[in-house]
């Protein structure tokens, strides 16, 4: 195939964010450049389906989305343990997955299902829109807002952020009330 | 039906209606956790695949 300049360069301009969100869906730096690369294989081996004018990078996300999602049913079927795979591949390879100060953060995303993790990475950092991510996962809006609500509502309770809302004005506020050391 | 729906209106029994500060931080966190990927730009192989991809086009034509 002869590669059009342009894209090229949409392709490439998008792998930083396909790796972040490979890496999100499947906690291995590894295994989500590999899906990475498969995405790009079959992106272009499969160019002339993509429509001059619309999102690329949306488009890219699906393909490896639904690749991910088969692989994922693949193996899923071939060891059965389902669920706790992605936190037990987290707590296997600490050193994989860069600094430690995401390592909390990520065990909590890990713990959540799926269909939750990719919906509130999607919107909540890949920066799609709730319509782009129910296209990117071929569900309703709604149910993609509820997916995202219910991922934060988890995160919050697992990372214990949840309280702090309750207790009023901001954090800041609370540090001081309660003596402490911020100014 | 995601009409009229303002952001903070959230008429769902059970989850609890997160504050906004809260949800601002989960965000930050969660930007924060990809950005660091995000940053690390394109590693080689990834160069190095579309130029092979783009030799065996050209030979082929």
């Amino acid at each position: 195939m002869p590669m059009d300049e342009s894209v090229r360069k949409a392709v490439l301009g998008a792998v930083p964010s396909l790796r972040a969100f490979a890496i999100s869906l499947c906690g291995n730096v590894d295994r989500a450049d590999d899906l990475v690369q498969e995405t790009m294989l079959r992106a272009l081996a499969n160019i002339d389906s993509f429509h001059p004018g619309t999102n690329m990078s949306a488009w890219l996300f699906t393909i490896l989305r639904n690749h991910f999602r088969s692989e994922y049913r693949k193996r899923r079927r071939e060891v059965e343990d389902g669920e706790g795979r992605y936190a037990d591949t987290l707590k296997t390879q600490p050193e994989q997955h860069g600094h430690v100060e995401f390592r909390e953060f990520r065990e909590a995303l890990a713990q959540l299902p799926a269909d939750q993790r990719e919906a509130l990475i999607l919107v909540g950092a890949s920066g799609f829109s709730y319509e782009e991510a129910a296209n990117i996962c071929g569900c309703a809006v709604g149910t993609i807002k509820s997916r995202v609500n219910r991922a934060r509502t988890r995160l919050a309770e697992m990372l214990s952020i949840d309280n702090a809302a309750e207790f009023g004005p901001d954090e800041q506020t609370r540090a001081v009330l309660a003596g402490g050391e911020r100014s | 039906m995601e009409i009229a729906a303002t952001r903070n209106k959230k008429t769902d029994a059970k989850p609890a209606k997160l504050g906004r500060e809260v949800q601002a931080r989960l965000g930050q966190q969660l930007r924060a956790m990809y950005d660091d990927v995000v940053d690390q730009g394109v590693p080689d192989r990834f160069v190095e695949l579309l130029n092979r991809l783009d030799l065996n086009g050209k030979d082929k034509h």
